[in-house]
């Protein structure tokens, strides 16, 4: 039955509009934009060059790959934390975690890293409260530096975290764990050397999205970081509209596309696509 | 049946995570309730103007009626497309079928400021001979905002029709049923569940994007994010506490009304 004319003809045609929307209005652009790479502001392969010598974008690199280490060690152990009680708790247990997972992960990135403002800022909650105790006579820096940012980032990560963790520790028996506990084991010892090794694949899949997501990460570190603490898609961002050199915006782009390729090839290689879901 | 449950160790650690993640959502709210016209906890009274500002303000409104209008353009072409293809994926099984899913689904995967550059780059490219479509207008954030979502329209739809028993259709079209037919009277009927909730999940991305909204508009194109990103990077205006209440409430709202339902039809 597969493959007759008319088949091939109606797959085409019901295929066909998306496809094509996608290749006018993404990968063509995307090819446009590798073009102003090599071509703005001279042709050649400058601003790749630059890209290796220039010391303000090697230290952006660096604060991005730090910033984004820090964020999925946090952010994959929090969600582990969590997601221990939302897979396994008891039913009310479960229910408050769920509603503590989904709510955040539904509310818009504003409204979280405002939240943290709220909170973290000069005149802000934490601040505020520890000045009215006499705690302190001024206000903690706690937030326009690098603090506050990984604050943030690790609070609208956290969700995205715990899905992978989860799917893997649904999947686990129960039995090999009342086994280890039946043969003597301790809670603790039950817990590190039988349950988290078997979610292992949870672990991996989880961390790498959680570091993905964290390298183009854009709003809560513009936000949080004031302008201090810049990361690479903030480079970007002030590249096109600040101080322009889109070729170099262009450039980091490209860097960080086929970065990110990478690491997601290294994903599917260690974890099977259905077991992110 | 006993089962593996966790420990006191764990529900306390449990515990903190859910203070850490519920915390900022809970510190808008007094702040949104200042007399002040600068971010700060309220001192004594307590006062209603940042919510009076949302509704009197025309900036507000405007941009909450343009986030709408973007939300239910883009959510309308990002779910026709989604839908034809999985359609045609689903019936007729083509070759390299996991290439061009993985392709439609690029947008989702690809960093958010790589696809907010490329977007950039093409409608600056169309505001060359196109004044209402391109860089700045809501058409052209529509679009944007398109390409963003279609692929997790996709992956719902493709979810759907996973689910969904091939011999209902074969059976259709043993009878005789035209292409048109089988999708429209069979197939469709059967996952419209999920393509509501494609539609849905399209509109709130739409929404609540910033990302991309920031390099394609500038003074025309104002959606809510983009009016919210403003007030955030200068002086910190309290109309944005008092509008991220009202949008954590309307979101737990949703939540607890889509988890009743979903347990009913758990039940049923």
């Amino acid at each position: 039955m597969r493959g007759t004319l008319s088949d091939r003809m109606g797959a085409a045609l019901l295929m066909a509009p998306l496809l094509l929307f996608l290749v006018l209005a993404y990968a063509w652009p995307f090819l446009g934009v590798v073009k102003w790479s090599v071509t703005l502001p001279t042709p050649g392969l400058g601003q790749y060059g630059a890209l290796a010598t220039d010391p303000l974008v090697q230290s952006v690199f660096i604060r991005t790959l730090r910033i984004a280490l820090i964020v999925t060690l946090v952010s994959v152990a929090a969600a582990y934390a969590i997601t221990v009680v939302w897979v396994r708790g008891s039913p009310v247990q479960r229910i408050v975690a769920e509603f503590c997972i989904l709510v955040p992960f539904w509310i818009s990135v504003l409204t979280r890293a405002f939240g943290w403002v709220a909170l973290l800022s000069n005149r802000g909650l934490i601040n505020t409260w520890l000045q009215s105790i006499g705690f302190i006579s001024e206000p903690l820096a706690l937030v326009r530096n690098e603090f506050g940012v990984i604050v943030g980032m690790t609070h609208f990560l956290i969700p995205f975290a715990v899905f992978p963790l989860a799917s893997a520790m649904r999947s686990l028996d129960d039995r090999v764990l009342l086994a280890a506990r039946g043969l003597g084991s301790s809670r603790m010892r039950t817990f590190w050397s039988v349950f988290v090794p078997m979610t292992r694949s949870g672990i991996i899949g989880s961390a790498l999205i959680v570091f993905v997501f964290s390298l183009g990460f854009f709003v809560t570190p513009a936000i949080l970081g004031g302008g201090r603490s810049v990361m690479i898609a903030e480079l970007i961002y002030l590249r096109i509209f600040q101080s322009p050199d889109w070729g170099l915006g262009a450039a980091i782009s490209v860097v960080l596309v086929l970065f990110v390729g990478a690491l997601m090839a290294l994903l599917f290689r260690y974890v099977r696509p259905k077991q992110l879901v | 049946m006993p089962t593996y449950r966790p420990g006191p160790v764990s529900l306390i650690l449990a515990v903190l995570v859910a203070l850490f993640l519920l915390l900022p959502l809970l510190a808008v709210i007094p702040v949104s309730l200042t007399p002040s016209r600068m971010l700060a906890m309220p001192t004594g009274e307590l006062s209603l103007r940042h919510y009076r500002a949302l509704i009197e303000d025309p900036r507000w409104i405007d941009a909450i009626l343009l986030s709408i209008r973007i939300g239910i353009v883009s959510s309308a072409i990002s779910t026709v497309l989604a839908l034809c293809f999985s359609l045609g994926v689903w019936m007729f099984q083509p070759r390299f079928t996991a290439a061009l899913v993985g392709f439609v689904l690029l947008p989702m995967v690809v960093p958010p400021v790589v696809s907010a550059i490329t977007l950039y780059f093409l409608l600056t490219s169309i505001s060359g001979f196109s004044s209402f479509f391109g860089y700045d207008t809501w058409l052209g954030v529509a679009m944007a905002h398109s390409v963003m979502t279609v692929p997790f329209a996709t992956v719902l739809i493709l979810v759907s029709l996973s689910q969904l028993d091939r011999r209902i259709d074969l059976a259709a079209r043993g009878l005789g049923a035209s292409v048109w037919e089988r999708a429209t009277r069979i197939i469709m009927p059967n996952i419209k569940f999920g393509i509501v909730t494609a539609a849905l999940l399209s509109f709130v991305l739409s929404w609540e994007e910033i990302g991309v909204t920031l390099f394609i508009t500038s003074v025309n194109a104002i959606t809510l994010p983009r009016l919210m990103w403003m007030g955030l990077r200068d002086n910190i205006d309290p109309a944005i506490a008092a509008l991220s209440v009202i949008l954590i409430i309307i979101t737990v709202l949703v939540l607890a009304v889509r988890s009743a339902v979903a347990r009913q039809r758990g039940g049923n």
